[in-house]
């Protein structure tokens, strides 16, 4: 991203002033306390939009959601965050509110294309319509599913109370399992006139029918062998979970591909807003379940945010937060290297070498968090507890083998010589590869403009050449002060992808040989500033907190009414943003580089779907 | 050259290869030895070997979360055999993210009002997310968590709810799967004591807390640890590292710290040494079975 | 078995006495405890993951933990070639559509083996509105593995669970299990997908839940809701 020459940029209050000025009616402060940015009528919601990205350099819209003020002021509200990239700063915040019955928005999707899936997912989940979006469909959940499950009002079939802790579990708790008492719960709601036996659910066919793909196949009764239509998952090898992908294939060539997605929605925002503050960090490992330790520390930094000077992170936490981070972002890549080219037909030996260097790096969460991949060690303001002084196991089972290591001793072993050693094993058996070079090289274009604009984030970022990583342009935690490049590569395609994640884990191990003469010099000094209390109140305001986890920026968006629980917990997930550009991505395409390409974005169906 | 790449790679897998016969020559005989385990499975080795599951079992890290148990007393604690240290005061119940932990709290029979201590408690191990949220907030460490993973089972619907029944365990349980923490929190109750027993005798004029029972009696052997959950659970333990035909060896590899090995004080009180070892008399260890020689 | 060699001892018939010093030679059995050793020690996973548990499976099939030793390796994308499905994590309504056709098309005898809190009951997702409580309310389950996820030990344990049921069914007719002289038996109806999830053996008390038909509420009515359930 060297060519484009960004606007005058100014600071952000500058930015705001001027665009009210542009905008007299249109552009109001949001005045509410603890909340940030302007809030933008409606009428003129595409101009405003179309504005601060050409004329102030906002052209990154990195998270898109609804909010239900049900109770508070009775109107769902559309909330935007816009960034600078790759020159950063803080994202501008917009909203956009419309009323409950009739919720009605003009769709970005024309000015930022990574609006796409966000703006239906805000339908699917909120019901709000956004006028001018291309193809308005549900997208977690299945059409004919009743009700939008995000509102307030809505329940879910065991509803049990608004928020946690439950009434029923104490003092009087007897276990109940309703769902084997009813198997269909009490809230349930079903459209007017609904019986079962005039139902007909959506098929299949009509279904594909509705998929925007171009391709009719209900419509012409001749049999074309020129064009065809293909399913890929749910079940199926090569989508890393339970995803799945409608392609429509001109001979072997991909005409277009439309990503399904949904089935892993397992509710991680309705839930979230159930949970109380602290309830919701164990949740947070379960989104991208390759990186918790990367998660645990986005909702971290975000709920740290929102309480602003009740809570202070001491310095050897922050040290510790790093090491996990970075010892995280390392599995990722090694996971992500390792199946990528089980993608490619490289069947399991990348991807045992991987996984068993991973094994190193989980043993140490285990011994440290108390589980190998759900390591919940992120507490607002600080850290569970600190590194043990050895890792060591007690026998306990019959034939326990134990081990007993020096802590520091084996992450110094382990950094200093078992990951670089084990990196460029990876180097050395992959990067020059014939096989690998033909499979990636020109595959899966993404130029740096098109990233952009889809909202692509993390590697598939700055493997197409956009220098942004938010450790560097919105730096939290200690990132200042370590050393370290933003890894870019320029042509955009799987291989550049696949050395973009070599190279960040070089840069990872470079930051951890930063990280352990810190941790040496930080021993004993405490580990947690903030309340001991098991249950916290956050006073009430909202907070977008980002991090950038190994796939992309993980951020959170809370929304706190003052009590103990978030009234809004919203995911901008990586993986779920990062699918956007696929169908532009697979355009022209062979069919087989479908699934390397999917494989080079690196999704996580956990965080996809939520 | 064309093809260069690909031949480097080919000798990665071949390096890759030929180091694991260097490994089993080194190991030749020793292969399924106590000692050899711990190199085998840290960063001194070249790479991971396998976890041969069930005959030999990667011991799990002291702060490892599985499900959650409630500590008591001691079965022969001489003053409180068997007491709950569990208050019934919620804190778990309140803190768990996905609401697994159901407490009835205890009423007094006699005046009607509510007493510390749980008359039912359940965890249903179908929606625990083994977070160990519970143990982290608990005031009185009355409730752990387990090391055991060994809870497949045929049926859920009896298995799987824990009741107070199932999830109660000494506290000796505890300090032997956790032991540098449970000193830790020992050390922070001021006594092995429970917090409110130590209130209560200190209100009765006695010494707040006695010594741990396991440092009060080194000389006497110690009872065998509860049998941890192999015999318990539904499905028995596989026995296929111990043939009934072969002669039972002297208990020879003892799962202890290669590290405490070395020096003079027992790692735990009442064990004794063997050689270089110390082992404990009493625990229930399978012999290492070495392929053709019985000793 | 773990080590790659036959112990024949695991095949005796405890009724017929063999002598001490043969029983590492002969062993007298019953075809059944054959069919049903060989079987155990030959189950092939279908290739299938659903979330979390799912990494914790193939770091299970990873060289560390290693289910080759039990004869698992295999992993079969197609559930034409397999005989166990591992539900390795959360059920979605979505995707318990597919998975109960997975079922479907796999050949008897088949297995389900439940990993982890989510397939076994619903797990920390329980509450959702998207989340099925527990794979056992529409395909049968022969092991669950309990833990969140569960280590790639407890998934081993849970696996030799498993080969221990295997080895004690019959193939006698009308014994335990449904697919020995009985022809195959009937596919679990597949649930369908309508304003919540349908399960077809359900229909009965489905048409009456429908017929209370709650249709979407108004702000003030949602209000009022909301108040009411606050205050009780």
């Amino acid at each position: 991203m060297t060519d484009q020459v960004l606007p005058q940029v100014t600071d952000l209050p500058s930015t705001i002033a001027a665009l009210k000025e542009r905008f007299p009616n249109a552009v109001k402060d949001d005045t509410r306390s603890g909340y940030e940015g302007v809030i933008v009528d409606t009428a003129c919601l595409q101009e405003f939009a179309r504005v601060i990205r050409d004329e102030y350099g906002f052209n990154y819209l990195s998270s898109l959601t609804a909010v239900d003020y049900l109770g508070h002021g009775d109107h769902l509200e559309v909330v935007y965050h816009a960034f600078r990239v790759p020159s950063g700063g803080k994202p501008l915040v917009f909203k956009a509110q419309t009323d409950r019955q009739d919720a009605v928005i003009p769709s970005l999707v024309s000015i930022y294309p990574g609006a796409d899936f966000q703006e239906r997912e805000a339908y699917d989940l909120y019901g709000i319509h956004f006028t001018g979006h291309p193809n308005l469909k549900r997208i977690l959940l299945w059409e004919g599913f009743e009700g939008h499950p995000m509102r307030k009002d809505y329940r879910e079939a065991y509803y049990e109370q608004e928020t946690k802790p439950f009434d029923s579990r104490w003092p009087g708790g007897h276990v109940f399992r309703g769902e084997e008492y009813n198997p269909f719960g009490h809230n349930v709601r079903y459209p007017a006139g609904f019986t079962l036996d005039d139902y007909k659910p959506v098929t299949e066919a009509e279904f594909q029918q509705g998929m925007a793909l171009g391709v009719d196949i209900m419509g012409d009764p001749a049999f074309r062998t020129d064009r065809l239509l293909v399913n890929l998952g749910p079940h199926h090898p090569s989508t890393h979970g339970v995803f799945r992908m409608m392609v429509a294939l001109t001979g072997e060539t991909v005409e277009s591909l439309e990503p399904v997605m949904g089935y892993l929605h397992r509710n991680h925002e309705k839930i979230g807003e159930r949970n109380t503050w602290y309830g919701n960090m164990p949740f947070t490992d379960r989104l991208d379940y390759i990186c918790s330790m990367c998660n645990n520390l986005a909702y971290a930094i975000t709920v740290e945010q929102m309480m602003g000077g009740q809570v202070s992170v001491p310095y050897r936490a922050e040290v510790i937060r790093v090491l996990m981070a970075e010892l995280t972002r390392i599995t990722n890549h090694l996971w992500s290297i390792g199946f990528l080219l089980n993608d490619l037909g490289a069947f399991f030996t990348p991807a045992l070498y991987a996984i068993q260097t991973r094994e190193y790096i989980l043993d140490f969460f285990e011994a440290t968090a108390g589980a190998r991949m759900m390591c919940n060690y992120m507490r607002i303001g600080g850290v569970y507890k600190d590194l043990t002084a050895r890792i060591r196991s007690e026998a306990a089972l019959i034939n326990d083998r134990v081990r007993d290591m020096d802590t520091m001793e084996y992450l110094d072993k382990l950094i200093n010589d078992r990951l670089p050693r084990s990196i460029d094993e990876l180097d050395e058996l992959l990067s020059e590869s014939e096989i690998i070079k033909s499979r990636c090289i020109g595959v899966g274009l993404l130029p740096a403009e098109m990233a952009i604009a889809y909202s692509a984030s993390g590697p598939l970022l700055r493997g197409s050449g956009v220098p942004y990583d938010i450790r560097r342009a919105n730096p939290y935690s200690i990132y200042p002060e370590l050393e370290f490049d933003v890894c870019t590569r320029p042509n955009g395609d799987i291989y550049d992808r696949y050395c973009v994640r070599l190279d960040e884990m070089r840069q990872s191990v470079r930051i951890l040989k930063q990280i352990l003469p810190r941790l040496k010099d930080t021993q004993g000094q405490p580990i947690f500033g903030g309340k001991t209390s098991y249950s916290i109140k956050v006073p009430a305001g909202e907070a977008y907190g980002f991090a950038e986890n190994p796939k992309g920026e993980l951020g959170f968006y809370l929304v706190s009414t003052g009590g103990g629980n978030p009234w809004r917990y919203h995911v901008r997930a990586p993986s779920f943003i990062n699918l956007t550009p696929l169908g532009e991505m697979c355009k022209g395409q062979k069919v087989a580089d479908v699934v390397a390409i999917l494989g080079s974005i690196d999704i996580v169906l956990g965080e996809t779907d939520r | 050259m064309y093809g260069s790449g690909i031949l480097k790679g080919l000798g990665v897998t071949f390096r890759h290869l030929i180091t694991t016969f260097i490994d089993d020559i080194q190991w030749l005989g020793r292969k399924r030895d106590v000692d050899v385990f711990q190199q085998k499975q840290s960063l001194a080795n070249r790479g991971l070997v396998t976890v041969e599951y069930p005959d030999e079992k990667l011991a799990v890290p002291e702060r490892f979360r599985f499900t959650p148990f409630l500590v008591t007393y001691n079965l022969d604690d001489p003053d409180y055999p068997g007491k709950d240290w569990c208050t019934s005061c919620g804190i778990c119940a309140k803190v768990c993210p996905p609401q697994c932990i159901w407490i009835v709290r205890g009423t007094d029979p006699k005046t009607g009002r509510p007493k510390p201590e749980p008359e039912q408690f359940y965890i249903d191990i179908d929606i625990c997310m083994n977070c160990g949220y519970c143990a982290e907030y608990c005031p009185f460490d009355a409730i752990k968590m387990d090391h055991n993973y060994e809870l497949a089972s045929y049926d859920r619907t009896s298995a799987h709810i824990h009741d107070k029944a199932r999830l109660s365990r000494e506290i000796r349980y505890w300090q032997s799967i956790a032991p540098t923490t449970a000193a830790e929190e020992e050390a922070a109750r001021g006594g092995y004591d429970h917090t409110d027993v130590q209130k209560a005798r200190k209100k009765a004029g006695l010494e707040p807390s006695r010594p741990d029972p396991r440092l009060a009696k080194p000389a006497e052997p110690e009872p065998v640890p509860t049998p941890v959950a192999v015999t318990e659970a539904p499905v028995a333990v596989p026995q296929v590292a111990a043939p009934k035909a072969e002669a039972a060896p002297a208990p020879k590899a003892e799962p202890a710290a290669s590290a405490a090995a070395d020096s003079e004080t027992p790692p735990h009180p009442g064990w004794v040494k063997r050689g270089r070892r110390w082992i404990d008399p009493n625990a229930k260890v399978e012999p290492v079975r070495r392929k053709g020689k019985v000793e | 078995m773990s080590n790659g060699e036959i112990n024949l001892r695991d095949l005796q018939h405890p009724d017929i006495p063999v002598p001490e010093e043969m029983q590492s030679n002969i062993a007298v059995t019953s075809l059944s405890s054959l069919y049903n050793w060989a079987r155990s020690r030959s189950i092939w996973p279908l290739l299938f993951g659903l979330a979390c548990c799912a990494i914790e499976m193939i770091a299970t099939a990873a060289s560390r933990f290693d289910l080759a030793r039990f004869g698992m390796e295999v992993m079969r994308a197609s559930p034409r070639q397999a005989d166990l499905m591992i539900v390795s994590g959360t059920v979605t309504k979505k995707m318990v559509v597919p998975i109960v056709r997975l079922y479907n098309q796999m050949p008897e005898p088949k297995y389900v083996l439940a990993m982890g809190a989510c397939a076994s009951g619903g797990g920390p997702f329980k509450e959702g509105y998207n989340v099925v409580s527990g794979i056992d309310k529409y395909i049968p389950v022969d092991v669950y593995v309990p833990g969140c996820p569960p280590t790639p030990q407890a998934l081993l344990y849970g696996l030799i669970a498993l080969q221990k049921k295997i080895e004690k069914q019959s193939l006698g007719v009308g014994a335990s299990v449904p697919w020995y002289g009985s022809g195959p038996s009937e596919e679990v109806p597949v649930p369908i997908l309508g304003p919540d999830i349908i399960d077809p053996r359900h229909a009965e008390v489905l048409r009456k839940e429908a017929k209370k038909n709650r249709p979407t509420p108004t702000v003030a009515e949602a209000l009022a809701e909301l108040t009411k359930a606050e205050s009780a």
